[in-house]
């Protein structure tokens, strides 16, 4: 395991980055329906080896059943898959180079810990000593040796999610299928197992494919993240670009929280243009290539970009407005507000509380609140 | 209502409806006197005197065998049935079988008796089998109907099963025989055993169906005892009875036993 050497050059950790890496896992064009309801709509995608992919999307947007085409479980209707360059269309579950995680645990009742994990192994021909070898490794890895000989109905909810792992682990899989993997922990386990599972992966340098429903496990976890809903893939990238350069009012609106305006564009100066809101006034920031002068256009800022000062600005600072504060919340390490613009429309915002004996923003005070052209971003869709 | 005397009042009187014929029968079958109506003083006698009848005895073991034997052949029916009404999806005519699965239950017996002997007598002038009636025609016969119950309760615990412990099991590189031989009989095993047990005490029960296609030298014990009381009532039927109450109690007991056990562990 660990004679794998440790990629040397940063390039190297973003394989995506580079047009001319192979990618381990293709997905072309597949699409999945049951009678008449297409569960998942013409995805194409391509994973890297080592990689933490994340699907991520509501439920009932095909994230599921686009990880049980890749196990195996259901064949896609159209398009193919291919794993380390092997079309996987006539491959039964039994036969695929991937192992999945269960999000109910799925595992055997009837069977021990050690049982469960050497299932796998003595499936593949592996003499019971040598299987039960890797077994002890496996969980030790896991941090259950001392559990082996209990039945899963024995153990905690976090243990049964550790056998799970080390179950589909053992038997080194190419792809780790992963389907809310700490959907079932409370709030501080599933914190602790995040950077577990991040361990467990760079330790054994598996690709990791994770279905989740949670964004901030989907950001902390992925190398990039794969935005779903109603069966498609809306937008692919690393967790900072999704957040930052959503490419979409959905996945603005659906990764964290955000503030949309609808504008026209007014005027255009090379990248530089300026954008006529009701609510706003005029809002000065870069627009994307493409748009012209006349099209509406959807601006969205984050709560926590907004600088909310009481004193007004310099004179001749861009983009600022006044509001009156309408409600706050003190959540500790930040404070989320409602401010309520000219115009009656309501935004938030989030400062960070970052002295102790700050005088706060308090309810009904009328302040400024400055949000900087790169703050902005620029939605067409 | 709570704290009133109604409902306590209803249950005692519903369940002392159910079970004061039987506890009647239980204390008689200690009675010492030769009438069955007039209490004698405590003994064991009839106990003694049964085991001494050649003929009851003969037809308790029969009634066992026949036990043994359709129990376990509609076990393995029953799951097999059980096995494709839950796990094939959904195909053209499953809710037709389910109903026709379950139909045993609640069709008369006499209706189910008389067609079975129907079938063995047309079987007999067409194949030459079965030659003549007998253990085997119950056995087939007892079969039939209990699996229909071994099916109930086994595709309910089939229904109730994570669908996704077959998936990891083939995920994990077995092949779908190995599955169910791995996984799904022994997670549905104790289902398995419950239905058994229930089997078993239905074809214990059975006078119906057991005297339309029973034959000479084969009576089960309900026949033996039906026969006995249509020349009166003797006070070792009564010991008998209360014999045959215990094993069913019993086996109904244990069966009862082994799913709460299970459903407890989910």
């Amino acid at each position: 395991m660990s004679s794998q050497a440790q990629p040397a050059v940063a390039a190297d950790l973003r394989p995506w980055t580079d047009p001319d890496a192979t990618p381990f896992i293709s997905v072309k064009g597949v699409s999945k329906r049951f009678g008449t309801f297409t569960a998942v709509s013409d995805v194409s995608l391509d994973i890297y080896r080592g990689e933490v992919f994340c699907l991520l999307g509501g439920s009932g947007c095909g994230k599921t059943t686009l990880l049980r085409m890749l196990a195996g479980f259901e064949s896609p209707t159209e398009g193919k898959i291919l794993i380390d360059g092997k079309d996987m269309a006539n491959v039964p579950a039994d036969r695929r180079p991937t192992n999945m995680m269960f999000q109910s645990y799925a595992l055997f009742p009837h069977m021990s810990v050690e049982k469960n994990v050497a299932y796998g192994l003595l499936r593949e021909g592996k003499s019971k000593p040598e299987a039960m070898d890797r077994v002890a490794q496996m969980l030790k890895l896991v941090k259950l040796e001392p559990y082996a000989k209990r039945k899963p109905h024995q153990l905690s909810g976090g243990q049964r999610q550790r056998v799970a792992l080390a179950r589909a682990l053992v038997k080194q899989p190419k792809v780790l299928l992963l389907d809310e993997p700490l959907g079932a922990l409370d709030k501080k386990l599933r914190e602790e197992t995040q950077f577990e599972l991040i361990r467990i992966q760079e330790t054994l340098g598996v690709t990791f494919i994770v279905v989740t429903h949670d964004q901030e496990e989907a950001m902390t976890l992925a190398t990039r993240i794969g935005v779903m809903t109603e069966g498609e893939i809306r937008q692919i990238g690393e967790p900072r670009e999704i957040y930052e350069s959503p490419n979409s009012r959905f996945v603005a609106d659906f990764i964290g929280s955000v503030n949309l305006f609808e504008g026209t564009v007014a005027s255009l100066n090379g990248a530089q243009a300026v954008v006529d809101t009701a609510d706003l006034g005029p809002v000065t920031t870069t627009a994307p290539e493409g748009v012209s002068v006349g099209q509406t256009v959807t601006l969205a800022i984050r709560p926590e970009r907004f600088a909310l000062t009481r004193a007004a600005p310099a004179e001749g600072t861009p983009n600022t407005c006044r509001a009156m504060v309408r409600d706050m919340g003190y959540g500790g390490h930040i404070s989320s507000y409602r401010l309520k613009l000219g115009n009656g429309r309501i935004v938030s915002a989030t400062q960070s509380n970052r002295l102790r004996d700050e005088d706060p923003i308090m309810w009904d005070e009328e302040i400024s609140i400055t949000f900087p052209p790169p703050v902005v971003r620029v939605l067409t869709r | 209502m709570r704290g009133s005397w109604f409902l306590p009042a209803a249950s005692f009187l519903g369940f002392a409806f159910l079970y004061i014929p039987i506890l009647s029968l239980i204390i008689y079958s200690f009675n010492d006197s030769q009438l069955v109506t007039v209490w004698g003083g405590f003994s064991t006698r009839w106990y003694g005197e049964l085991l001494n009848d050649a003929q009851i005895l003969g037809a308790a073991w029969i009634s066992l065998k026949v036990g043994v034997l359709s129990a376990t052949i509609a076990t393995v029916i029953g799951t097999l049935a059980a096995f494709v009404l839950t796990r094939f999806g959904r195909f053209r005519g499953r809710l037709l079988m389910t109903g026709m699965v379950t139909a045993p239950l609640v069709m008369p017996e006499v209706l189910i008796g008389l067609s079975l002997l129907l079938l063995f007598v047309s079987m007999e002038l067409a194949l030459g089998w079965p030659s003549e009636r007998g253990m085997v025609t119950v056995v087939i016969a007892h079969s039939t109907f209990c699996a229909a119950y071994v099916a109930v309760i086994a595709q309910s615990r089939l229904r109730d099963m994570d669908d996704s412990l077959e998936e990891a099991a083939r995920d994990l590189g077995a092949g779908p025989v190995r599955v169910f031989f791995d996984i799904t009989l022994p997670v549905i095993a104790p289902a398995l055993v419950s239905g058994w047990l229930l089997a078993f005490t239905l074809s214990l029960d059975d006078l119906v169906i057991a005297s339309f296609v029973s034959g000479p030298g084969a009576s089960t014990l309900p026949m033996v005892i039906f026969s006995k009381v249509r020349l009166g009532v003797s006070p070792d039927v009564n010991a008998l009875a209360t014999l045959i109450i215990l094993i069913v109690a019993v086996a109904v007991s244990v069966a009862g036993w082994v799913l709460y056990r299970q459903s407890k562990r989910g």
